[in-house]
């Protein structure tokens, strides 16, 4: 148990880019769009902050902070080809999600292999410091971010919208919401999310990004979503307890308990969780209705 | 004179046929990645060299010929166009499969343990391991289409869940065969091997090798299942229309499983032609290979029918084969993956291609309206 709160600075590091990529999705899906570019457009973010943050950080204290906006900014415009492919185009959702996912990938070592001449950016001397008791303050801008989603989504009429979209759009229409509009805010605001969860990722766990610096951290956000059942407390818990699954499958070299089981245990552990849930809560409609589904204007 | 949009014009044809629209979707994914490398200041003829040695062997930087880049491009593609069935597959009966990655890894992971401890017998030995491929495969995919028609779970979500965990499973698995270090097992017996002394021969020492006819052999057995038989046709009525053809007494449950099975067997086969043919040894993964995401480019150019699957993994596989050429020519290799997410993304933009025929019938019957009226 001592190890495990030893343990809670790097949990929490971990915890955080998984729960503000998963925010977003959790947005996204409310909204009726889904969103499985997340692994991708964190990729983007973190390329994006890591690349910023290497250039500017013996200019400027403020780099790490920048740089976390760059990332965030740099989601939020590749998210618009998903938006204008989902709402606009109605094409189906998972295929524009995919080729994201795939351009992800060539896009960013392409561009490193351009700015930096290798394959991965240059390792940046420092970056972002943890602040009281260990833990960086990425935590905080996560617990913000899940508070924030709430009120919003539950406190505010617009959230009381932006939900109507997802579950019944053409009773929403009808109420005079403009479905379309919505669900674009709700797609770009999961990109900024994705590339600021990317950013906060590379700036905490590493020192430069490489193509294997998201490692499917993207897809157990995605998971997360569907285990926290599309709720804001349900996701951020989902998100604390992938994280931790995730931690234990890198440190449990250092726990003496653990050490019989191999670290894979801990790392498949968060995808039968979630696959296992979906099938105990298969009966009940906890999923937005209309997720996943293109809204034509004037459709019957 | 007003040009009559009475009858159907040469766009309206090119924007409804499948084949066209894939063939430009390509164009198009070519065109963006050649004025990207243009763009980074690089010489694009590079690229097409590579792409041509890649194709015929011929290097018309040094003009020599190697027949062994065939060999190489079409290895490349076997797996590639196995992946791609897979998605073809299940997408005909109107399914995603996203988890062609962790079927593959399944079917490459049981391939190894037969290949390990299957009996050594030579012509049974690798025939047996690509059957255990193909029904590890198979049950992978299975499982998926059970839970997606027993308890309605999104394939997408499932099978994306089941790709980790085949990914670590295959891991922990293989590093408990005793001699495995963390990246590899002991050496396969020969017997195992699908390498062929006269594929090797006639490809100049590539890694060609018997997986060469499986891939045309499951291309038959797709085009046979899917347009010949029974089940196919229930299966392509699902995916049309799933509650006509459940009103039309077809078993949904049933088919969504064993469209999954089928879609997983054939990714199962990628894993296990990789495994035997490419390699001596078994692997302990230390990454995604990557095939099952690109099967879903493939599929998605292919139309989901087998020939054009199978061209679509040629094309897929020449890129992919054409890396290590391009880099050597300074162009970044990571402009084929870029190429491949382009044409995913455009062809997620053919949803729109619709929107204007649509528009352009409306106008024509309008027009027509307004003829009979005068």
């Amino acid at each position: 148990m001592n190890d495990l709160i030893r343990m809670i600075p790097s949990i929490l590091m971990i915890v955080s880019p998984i729960l503000i990529s998963a925010v977003g999705g959790m947005i996204c899906e409310k909204a009726g769009v889904v969103n499985i570019a997340l692994e991708g457009l964190m990729g983007i973010g973190a390329f994006t902050a890591a690349t910023v943050h290497v250039l500017i950080e013996s200019s400027t204290p403020m780099s790490v902070w920048i740089a976390i906006i760059a990332g965030g900014l740099t989601g939020l415009v590749v998210s618009l080809i998903h938006a204008y492919a989902s709402i606009s185009l109605n094409a189906n959702q998972v295929i524009s999600g995919t080729g994201i996912n795939l351009l992800a990938t060539g896009g960013t070592i392409f561009l490193a292999q351009v700015i930096f001449k290798m394959e991965r950016t240059q390792p940046f001397k420092l970056g972002m410091m943890p602040g009281f008791a260990g833990i960086y303050p990425t935590a905080w801008i996560a617990l913000g971010i899940v508070l924030l989603a709430w009120y919003i989504l539950y406190r505010r009429p617009f959230g009381l919208r932006l939900r109507a979209c997802g579950e019944h759009p053409q009773a929403a229409a009808s109420a005079g919401i403009d479905v379309r509009r919505m669900r674009y805010i709700a797609v770009l605001a999961s990109g900024f999310l994705a590339g600021v969860a990317g950013a906060c990722l590379v700036l905490t766990q590493t020192i430069q990004y490489t193509v294997n610096t998201i490692n499917g951290a993207g897809f157990i956000a995605l998971a997360a979503v569907s285990f926290g059942r599309w709720l804001p407390k349900g996701v951020a818990g989902a998100s604390l307890l992938f994280g931790t699954a995730v931690a234990l499958a890198i440190y449990m070299v250092n726990i003496e308990s653990l050490r019989f089981l191999p670290s894979e245990f801990f790392s498949i552990l968060p995808y039968i969780i979630t696959l296992i849930t979906l099938v105990l809560f298969s009966g009940r409609d906890y999923a937005p209705r209309a997720s996943g589904q293109p809204y034509e204007r004037g459709g019957s | 004179m007003k040009r009559s949009s009475l009858n159907k014009s040469l766009l309206d044809r090119l924007l409804s046929s499948d084949k066209a629209v894939s063939i430009s979707v390509v164009l198009l994914g070519f065109l963006c990645g050649t004025l990207l490398v243009v763009a980074v200041g690089r010489n694009a003829s590079g690229m097409y060299s590579a792409m041509l040695q890649t194709l015929t062997g011929l290097d018309v930087t040094r003009g020599t010929w190697n027949i062994r880049y065939v060999g190489e491009w079409l290895n490349a593609s076997l797996p590639l166009i196995l992946c791609g069935l897979s998605m073809a597959f299940a997408a005909r009966t109107g399914l995603f499969n996203i988890g062609a990655e962790g079927q593959y890894v399944v079917g490459l992971t049981a391939a190894q343990f037969v290949a390990l401890y299957g009996p050594q017998i030579p012509g049974l030995h690798w025939m047996l391991a690509l059957l255990a491929a193909a029904v590890a495969g198979g049950i992978w995919g299975g499982v998926v289409g059970w839970l997606k028609a027993k308890f309605s779970v999104s394939e997408v979500v499932a099978t994306i869940m089941l790709n980790y965990v085949a990914f670590f499973a295959s891991r922990w698995l293989t590093m408990l065969i005793p001699g495995s270090n963390t990246y590899r097992t002991p050496s396969f017996p020969a017997t195992a091997r699908l390498s062929n002394p006269l594929i090797n021969q006639l490809t100049n020492g590539s890694r060609l090798n018997l997986g060469l006819f499986v891939v045309i052999l499951s291309c038959l057995v797709f085009w046979f299942v899917i347009e010949k038989t029974k089940l196919g046709f229930e299966l392509r009525a699902t995916g049309l229309n799933k509650d006509a053809a459940q009103y039309a007494g077809i078993n949904v449950t049933k088919g969504i499983t064993s469209s999954m099975i089928i879609a997983g067997a054939f990714a199962g086969l990628a894993g296990a032609v990789v495994a035997l043919g490419s390699f001596s040894y078994g692997r302990v993964l230390g990454g995604n290979d990557n095939y099952g995401f690109n099967g879903i480019a493939v599929a998605l150019v292919g139309n989901n029918t087998a020939g054009g699957t199978m061209i679509a993994g040629l094309l897929f596989g020449m890129l992919a084969s054409a890396q290590p050429l391009m880099q050597s020519r300074q162009i970044p290799k990571e402009v084929t993956w870029i190429i491949s997410g382009l044409v995913v993304i455009f062809i997620s933009l053919r949803a729109a291609f619709r929107i204007i025929l649509d528009k352009r019938a409306k106008r024509r019957a309008a027009e027509l309206k307004e003829r009979i009226d005068e």
